[in-house]
């Protein structure tokens, strides 16, 4: 019979759910690098799409970088809780002692990990290649780590209300995209603002806070959303 | 059948609700010989009534279970077995009725309810990438258990390494048992649970339920065939007629 006070805590199955995830995200190294490679590519596309000129290229740089990161973190979110409720896990995770909010953030997390890391690491490179001024690279760094991890949060709240919808996979750009341009505004602004010697700390700041807001709002909605999918 | 329901159309699904429970003069609850523990059942579901879209799938069904207890859940496909099943276990809210656990409200708690409650669907929610052991590391570590005494039980120790892709339906469905052994809960919901098992497969199940049930386990099972569950109630969903829509209801309310 169960024996009270073994249960793992909260925390600790929270990790638990999210090392899961991150040993798929490793079984199915083509799925998590997918996400990064058509970063690359569409932000390659560029450059032959406007000709070479070096001055468009850098002026333009920061727009491409974010509108490309913004549109490669779409890809895995079909996936991240649509396989989970095709092959019954979810119930299981619903059944695993976590709030429904927390299996979200769990979720949200590894997403973050396993996406908007990678796309971190490969915006350098990304950014370098298209002219963008060495300076400005930390800017442009510290302002796709917060604006990743708000489109992981909001991702995956809609991905968990498109849950079990016919066309889910359609309606999941529409919903988050307009959600998601406060950060790439701020984080492009930013940019801009360093590129052209203005103060880019308010800008960072605002998408801190866009950050802040989401943190405990989306995974509150997400959780809401799992419930009504398993229903 | 009269209906409390005024003329006006606002409070047409609470309608619907105290409709679906009072439809039936005599609701679907078997009667299970009164409990023999002066504390009442410990498991005590009381008129649970669910629509799916627009049909009443579970019409007023009830039932009572001691610790010990076994309970068997037939009828016809699309009777509402697999719905019932994921009502007691939180899963879904149901439309009417109550789940009471040793005299508690079990479902207004769900997180918690999730604690005694160890769920088996039909399908074996195993990831195809990794390993048996690696499948069931999460659940084990949710409540604390041994997986290998899991695997053992189960037969499954030689195949701990392989993929779940490369297991046989049988097979996967004795991981998916070990898990419900793994969440050592009180209540096991099992939908069919001997799917694709063969003979010895049976008997290892026989071997679980049986130490279950000696510990004070409940176990509340679907199936189409005979399961190794001896002295085990049956109740028999008949299925709510594929007619009864809400339209029709509402008409009937009406008029």
């Amino acid at each position: 019979m169960k024996a009270e006070g073994m249960q793992a805590s909260l925390p600790a199955l929270l990790a638990a759910v999210i090392g899961r995830d991150l040993r798929l995200a490793l079984r199915h190294g083509a799925d998590t690098l997918g996400a990064v490679l058509f970063f690359i590519l569409a932000g390659a596309l560029f450059p032959l799409a406007l000709g070479p000129s070096p001055d468009l290229l850098r002026h333009m740089a920061p727009g491409i970088v974010w509108v490309c990161a913004l549109l490669a973190a779409l890809l895995p979110l079909d996936r991240l809780f649509g396989s989970e409720l095709e092959d019954g896990s979810l119930d299981q995770l619903m059944l695993s002692g976590l709030p429904p909010a927390l299996v979200a953030l769990a979720k949200m997390i590894a997403h973050w990990l396993t996406t908007g890391l990678p796309l971190l690491l490969a915006a350098a490179p990304l950014a370098i290649m298209l002219g963008l001024p060495l300076p400005v690279l930390p800017i442009l760094l510290g302002g796709l780590a917060l604006g990743t991890a708000v489109l992981s949060l909001i991702g995956g709240m809609a991905a968990s209300i498109v849950l079990g919808a016919r066309r889910g996979g359609v309606l999941l750009p529409l919903l988050v995209l307009p959600l998601a341009t406060p950060a790439l505004i701020f984080g492009a602004a930013a940019l801009d603002a360093a590129q052209t010697g203005l103060s880019w700390r308010p800008d960072l700041e605002l998408l801190g806070a866009f950050l802040a807001g989401a943190l405990p709002l989306c995974p509150l909605a997400a959780g809401a959303g799992l419930r009504a999918a398993v229903e | 059948m009269t209906t409390q329901a005024g003329p006006g159309n606002k409070n047409a699904g609470t309608r619907l609700r105290r409709r679906a429970a009072a439809a039936d003069p005599n609701p679907r609850t078997i009667a299970i010989p009164a409990s023999r523990s002066p504390a009442g059942p410990l498991l005590n579901v009381e008129n649970i009534s669910v629509f799916r879209g627009e049909r009443l799938v579970l019409d007023g069904v009830g039932l009572q279970l001691d610790a010990g207890g076994a309970l068997l859940l037939t009828g016809p496909n699309g009777a509402g077995k697999s719905t019932l099943l994921r009502v007691l276990a939180g899963l879904r809210k149901p439309e009417g009725g109550h789940v009471l656990w040793a005299g508690i409200d079990a479902l207004a708690d769900r997180t918690a309810h999730a604690a005694r409650v160890a769920y088996l669907g039909h399908q074996d929610a195993l990831k195809p990438g990794l390993t048996l052991r690696e499948n069931l590391a999460l659940p084990a570590r949710a409540a604390g258990s041994d997986p290998k005494q899991a695997m053992e039980a189960l037969d499954l120790l030689p195949l701990a390494d392989l993929p779940a892709r490369m297991l046989s339906a049988g097979q996967k469905r004795r991981a998916a048992l070990a898990r419900v052994m793994l969440a050592r809960a009180p209540l096991w919901l099992l939908d069919e649970p001997s799917l694709g098992l063969d003979t010895s497969s049976i008997g290892l199940l026989e071997a679980l339920f049986h130490a279950h049930r000696e510990t004070g386990g409940i176990i509340i099972a679907t199936t189409h065939v005979p399961l190794p569950l001896p002295d085990a109630r049956t109740l028999d969903l008949p299925g709510v007629s594929g007619l009864e829509t809400m339209e029709e209801m509402d008409m009937e309310s009406w008029s």
